[in-house]
């Protein structure tokens, strides 16, 4: 276990950054949200959730994937050259952690591997920062993920004034080695840990959403929920605006586009959302024409195609970001809710 | 970087989602809006090696990208070939390219036609309607290929007019001289050029009144498809008997940008191949 007072994170980062590339949360415009950092920008620990997740790291909104340049021999295509060195994430939170697991299923663990994700992957550190302050809107314990116990290369806890650190990986112990002059040693901190921890996980227990049954989701449930009349309702209002797609972890549709640089075409792919209409339009038909069949769709993905695809495992993992941005406060605790059995008293 | 660098390593394969060039070695005007285009490998030789009713991403920089059933059999091998209907940007573009001229392609992708397994020592029917032949043609070619795996081919086959039905040379000089083959045409309209059958195609699947031992292979417009499975069951058909293929927007081809789902099912990866049953049980969202 190792320490480092909170005043000298700026000393850390500043070596950590000189020495490979550095995520963290930055504050700009009131808005928290991941950036590379470098010593004009300020990482923000104690904003709980940034807005955007920290996928964009992992597969960013917008990522070119190759050139083609056209003379008179004719084309010549240049694959983007993938992340070759290591960086490091640091603060991340568990559930943005877990959701990285569920992205993998898509992009790792069925074939084929999609290279640029994998890349980032293999190449990130993770430095995790537990939650002391979950919101009301967290509901990752329904996922399976404590808030107290980052699962990451590193688990990071923030007690008053300083951060602990503790290694669970070789990748983790490696960097924390790479940079030790950075830390104070924290042999003994164990107690103090465990305290917090329960202190975490009863507030979770407290929290609203934190007892949302999933019962009558997951796994063979396609027909039944598919064709439950309760879309209808919930779909209602709906703006199509994309934003529970944007904010959340989990979410990997994209599209592949194209962009004249003016010396070659970029192909490059980009965040899209299966809430918008013409996601799925074809010349003849278009098999989603309502607002409530792509809502549906987004719901059913998470809370029923996925999991019968990926052995049970949810496309969610309680962020509560959806809950926190829906304009029309339409979210997946709402569905969860209205569709589920033995909610009728959460 | 050192020599450690894990992207140098044979772990980090070409992405799937990077194409290889393509040259357009021979166009063909098949009918007023539809091309075929063979395609090669720069240096000459085939580009893709697929199974029967296999699509590939034919993409044309900065223009887009989309998919295309890969009309040629797996039993030619010196090219791929690809019938393309005019009916947006892309296809418009490609349209206008001519015989050496360069595309992309990547591929192939999907699931294909059971002619390893379920078709063999089957008595075999065709049903296509307008461009829905381009998929069914590889097939076709395949099973003529290997002769003696298949029982009697029959093929139904139906366009608008005369001028609009793909491959009709083909058809003519090599389908319908083909041993134990029988090919029904039929247009939509009246053509004075045409002295064969008029009708629609499902009309004409239950005036022909096929013998429920065969198994069908349907490909087309939803709508003809639809009344054909109509027309089978009324014949007799089960659904375990009828495959056909779904058509969807798609991006990526391999499953993962998320677009081309029904239920639990991505057509570019799952499909485009179903057999009429499977397509039951799916939700009605295609
Ligand atoms: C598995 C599969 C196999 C296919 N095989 C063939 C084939 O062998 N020959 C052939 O001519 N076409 C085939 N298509 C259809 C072909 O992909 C579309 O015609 C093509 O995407 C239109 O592109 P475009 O840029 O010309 O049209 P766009 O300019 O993109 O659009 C014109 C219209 O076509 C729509 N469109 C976009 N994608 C599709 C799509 N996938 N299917 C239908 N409409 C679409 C657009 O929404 C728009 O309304 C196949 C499609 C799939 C999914
Ligand atoms: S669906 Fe909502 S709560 Fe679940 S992971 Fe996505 S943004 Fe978070
Ligand atoms: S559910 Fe809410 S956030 Fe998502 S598209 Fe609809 S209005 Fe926008
Ligand atoms: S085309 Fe991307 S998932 Fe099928």
């Amino acid at each position: 276990m190792k320490k480092i007072a909170k005043e000298n994170l700026p000393k850390l980062f500043a070596e950590v950054s000189a020495a490979m590339d550095l995520f963290t949360p930055v504050k700009m415009a009131d808005v928290t949200n991941w950036g590379l950092w470098d010593d004009s920008r300020v990482a923000d620990l104690d904003t709980l959730k940034t807005v955007k997740s920290p996928k964009d790291v992992f597969f960013p909104q917008c990522q070119t994937l190759y050139m083609v340049h056209h003379d008179d021999n004719g084309f010549e295509i240049s694959p983007m050259k993938l992340t070759e060195k290591p960086f490091c994430v640091f603060g991340i939170r568990p559930c943005d952690v877990k959701a990285l697991t569920v992205m993998d299923q898509v992009f790792l663990n069925q074939e084929p591997v999609d290279t640029f994700y994998k890349a980032r992957r293999e190449h990130a550190v993770l430095v995790s920062l537990a939650c002391h302050k979950p919101a009301q809107t967290c509901f990752c314990k329904v996922f399976g993920t404590d808030a107290a116990a980052p699962d990451a290369d590193v688990a990071m806890w923030k007690i008053d004034e300083f951060f602990y650190l503790e290694a669970q990986t070789e990748k983790g112990t490696a960097w924390l080695d790479q940079f030790a002059d950075a830390f104070e040693d924290a042999e003994g901190a164990g107690d103090k840990i465990a305290k917090e921890q329960d202190s975490i996980r009863s507030i979770v227990e407290s929290l609203p959403y934190t007892h949302l049954s999933l019962e009558g989701w997951g796994p063979g449930k396609v027909e039944e929920k598919f064709n439950d009349p309760h879309w209808k309702e919930l779909s209602d209002a709906c703006l199509a605006c994309g934003t529970c797609t944007f904010v959340c972890p989990t979410c990997q549709c994209y599209d592949i586009k194209d962009f004249n640089t003016g010396h070659g075409i970029q192909r490059y792919r980009c965040w899209d959302s299966c809430m918008y209409s013409d996601f799925t339009l074809m010349a003849a038909a278009n098999n989603r024409l309502t607002q409530m069949q792509r809502y549906r769709q987004r719901f059913m993905h998470k809370l029923v195609y996925f999991p019968e695809n990926n052995n049970g495992l949810y496309m969610c993992v309680g962020c509560g970001r959806c809950v926190d941005k829906c304009p029309q406060a339409l979210n997946i605790v709402k569905v969860i809710k209205t569709m589920g059995k033995e909610n009728a008293d959460v | 970087m050192s020599e450690e660098c894990l992207c140098h390593n044979d772990k980090y394969v070409r992405d799937a989602l990077i194409p290889q060039i393509g040259i357009i070695q021979k166009i063909t005007q098949e009918t007023p809006d539809v091309r075929s285009f063979q395609v090669i490998k720069p240096g000459g030789g085939k580009l893709i090696d697929q199974m029967p009713g296999q699509c590939a991403m034919i993409c044309a920089p900065g223009i887009g990208e989309a998919m295309f059933s890969i009309t040629s059999s797996p039993t030619v091998k010196e090219y791929n070939e690809f019938s393309i209907k005019e009916c947006g940007e892309l296809t418009t573009y490609l349209h206008g390219l001519h015989e050496g001229d360069q595309i992309l392609v990547r591929g192939p992708y999907g699931n294909h036609f059971p002619v390893e397994d379920k078709f063999k020592g089957k008595n075999l029917l065709f049903i296509a309607g307008g461009i829905g032949l381009a998929p069914l043609r590889s097939v076709i070619n395949y099973c003529l290929a290997h002769r003696e795996d298949y029982g009697t081919i029959n093929i139904l086959y139906g366009s608008r007019s005369k001028k609009d039905l793909v491959k009709l040379e083909e058809i003519q000089n090599v389908w319908e001289k083909a041993p134990n083959t029988n090919v029904y045409l039929t247009i939509d309209r009246e053509d004075p050029e045409w002295n064969g059958h008029v009708g629609f195609v499902p009309t004409y699947l239950k005036e022909v009144g096929f013998d429920t031992d065969l198994t069908a292979i349907i490909c087309g417009p939803p709508i003809m498809i639809k009344f054909c499975l109509q027309g089978l069951t009324e014949l007799g058909f089960s659904k375990e008997q009828v495959y056909t293929t779904l058509e969807l927007r798609m991006k990526c081809g391999i499953g993962k940008c998320g677009r081309c789902n029904i239920g639990t099912k991505y057509v570019c990866k799952d499909g485009p191949v179903f057999r009429c049953d499977q397509i039951d049980e799916l939700p009605q969202e295609y």
